[in-house]
């Protein structure tokens, strides 16, 4: 009986997130059904309050990793980053995608996939529409960039930041494992995407019939955010958690910017991170009533590369199923009995794995579907299949390519 | 005779070049111009697969008014370069429809090669191919550049 309220009311926080209705907040869905389950005895006070001990400082360093974009995005990094474009792509659209390329590898990287979708992704737009170029290919770019590029670091994405703990691994260590799968995705989305766009892209002279703006470099955020850098590199010798070096770096930009206290709390995202303290205390008390055992049959265990590339396919198949932050809640206690090999297969599946729908999910694409039914203007049908084009090769390469690492560094 | 000539971003010079010298004066002219929504919206609601986020619109104007401006800007040039009188029509929405539905009561759809520089299938990216193909009236086909050699040519064996 447990098991079935458990996944009930797991069922019920997932449709809040994908439905958005407003009578029922996502984050008030997800408190609710944590503390339901406590109040119903699912879970006993003690087991909430520690799987709320587990997550919060994944929380915090979340909240100072928004607050520390968000500070970038009011300095101006990413206008800033859109004039470089504009500029130095000279007109030649094959250029601006390398540019793009690039910045969407880097924002990712630094700032985390959730920068590159919201503030990169409709500067690519802009800078493409006004060098008067199609922007099909960058705007794409950009969208699976967001994905693929966020293997990197512990910062790159959330599901990464969820899983760093449970791997064990310092910072450097887990950047230096997955440097060459993220490069290989890189490579990988490059060769397709160039190939896909031939047409669009060829264009060769440059068009420049206006003078593009040339808005002054944030000098003061790009310092932050490479001292920042450099501060998670150092955390483990230093002996300070990573979580503080990324509250540094926020507080730097807040006391610049100096934004109302308004808005540097809503940078944050209060309601989001009740979501995922919430989200984190029903997917456990699922686990804890069947939900671990039956992934537990699923998934593969050791570090072989056959078992690496299976728990990789398994949770791109669950992340397109359910989303990544799901995906990897309940993937991530199995994974990590067999180590953080296991654990970064993982998450090379929930990063890559969403490339095949742009929303991030078939629950969002089916809701979509069912709200937008009369509209006809959304037709997603060339990005689904330019991420069945990316996402096997990616995945297959990136994971041999992590198997690769854990056996030679 | 009703002449639309499809504009796009990337072709647009030699196609209205080539329009201004092969039709005849007394032709009334559309030049036509579609804004894509499915680019911008997937550019602006990125933000539906970040589950639970409820991040702020980005600082800007919206991405419609962008692409609006820059469909009117490329339309005042794209007519100041055909140097004749002719009328504008710029319109959102999917590329293939929009494009069609302009051409109703249209004579000829003039419209240039937007794919690979070289002869064959290819040099004809999907949109253009599919109004090439569904056009309801006739259609010039022409290169934005001068037209490729022949030996561009890309045979299958058997006819090498």
């Amino acid at each position: 009986m447990s098991e079935v309220v458990a996944l009930v009311v797991l069922a019920a926080c997932l449709a809040a997130a994908v439905a958005r209705p407003r009578w029922a907040p996502d984050w008030a869905v997800a408190a609710g059904g944590g503390a339901l389950l406590v109040a119903v005895g699912v879970l006993s006070l003690s087991e909430a309050r520690s799987a709320v001990k587990a997550l919060g400082p994944t929380v915090g360093f979340l909240a100072a990793l928004l607050v520390l974009a968000d500070g970038c995005r009011r300095a101006g990094m990413f206008d800033a980053l859109g004039a470089w474009m504009a500029t130095g792509s000279r007109g030649r659209p094959a250029r601006l995608l390398a540019m793009v390329f690039v910045s969407a590898a880097c924002t990712t990287a630094v700032l985390s996939l959730d920068a590159t979708v919201v503030l990169l992704t409709p500067i690519v737009f802009a800078t493409a529409a006004r060098l008067r170029t199609n922007p099909r290919p960058h705007v794409y770019a950009c969208s699976h960039l967001a994905n693929s590029a966020s293997l990197l670091l512990p910062v790159s994405n959330l599901t990464n930041l969820l899983a760093f703990r449970a791997t064990g691994l310092s910072f450097t260590r887990f950047g230096g494992l997955m440097a060459l799968p993220w490069l290989l995705a890189l490579l990988i989305e490059w060769l397709i995407l160039r190939r896909s766009f031939a047409g669009d892209l060829r264009r060769s002279g440059p068009r420049a019939d206006r003078p593009t703006d040339h808005p002054e470099l944030p000098a003061f955020a790009l310092t932050v955010v490479a001292l920042t850098l450099a501060g998670f590199a150092l955390s483990s010798l230093i002996g300070i958690a990573p979580v503080w070096i990324a509250a540094a770096g926020a507080l730097a930009l807040a006391l610049r910017e100096r934004p109302a206290p308004r808005e540097l709390a809503g940078a944050a995202e209060p309601a989001f991170l009740v979501f995922v303290l919430g989200l984190g205390i029903v997917v456990h008390a699922a686990s804890v009533h069947g939900l671990s055992t039956a992934v537990d049959d699923l998934l593969p265990h050791g570090t072989g590369l056959g078992a690496l590339l299976a728990v990789a396919a398994i949770s791109a198949a669950v992340a397109n199923l359910l989303n990544n932050l799901p995906a990897t809640l309940i993937i991530l206690p199995v994974a990590a009995v067999s180590g953080p090999g296991a654990v970064l297969a993982m998450l090379v599946g929930v990063n890559v794995g969403p490339n095949l729908t742009y929303v991030g999910s078939l629950a969002t694409l089916l809701w979509r579907r069912i709200v937008h039914a009369h509209d006809h203007e959304t037709d997603m049908g060339e990005f689904t299949r330019l991420g069945a084009l990316t996402v096997p090769p990616v995945l297959v390469a990136s994971t041999v390519a992590l198997w690769l690492a854990l056996r030679v560094i | 005779m009703r002449a639309v000539v499809w504009i796009s971003e990337d072709t647009w010079e030699g196609c209205v070049d080539r329009a201004r010298a092969l039709l005849p004066e007394d032709a009334e002219v559309t030049l036509l111009h579609v804004a894509p929504t499915d680019v911008e919206e997937f550019a602006a609601g990125g933000a539906a697969r970040l589950l639970g986020r409820h991040p702020p619109p980005p600082p800007g104007p919206p991405l419609r008014a962008i692409a609006e401006e820059e469909a009117r800007a490329l339309l005042e040039v794209a007519l100041a370069r055909f140097s004749r009188p002719a009328q504008t029509d710029a319109r959102r929405g999917r590329i293939e429809r929009e494009v069609l539905d302009a051409c109703a009561g249209a004579d000829l759809l003039i419209l240039a090669r937007d794919g690979e520089p070289h002869l064959g299938p290819k040099s004809l990216g999907p949109r253009t191919r599919f109004a090439v193909d569904h056009a309801p009236c006739q259609v010039l086909l022409v290169w934005p550049e001068d037209p490729p050699s022949i030996d561009t040519i890309r045979l299958p064996p058997h006819l090498r």
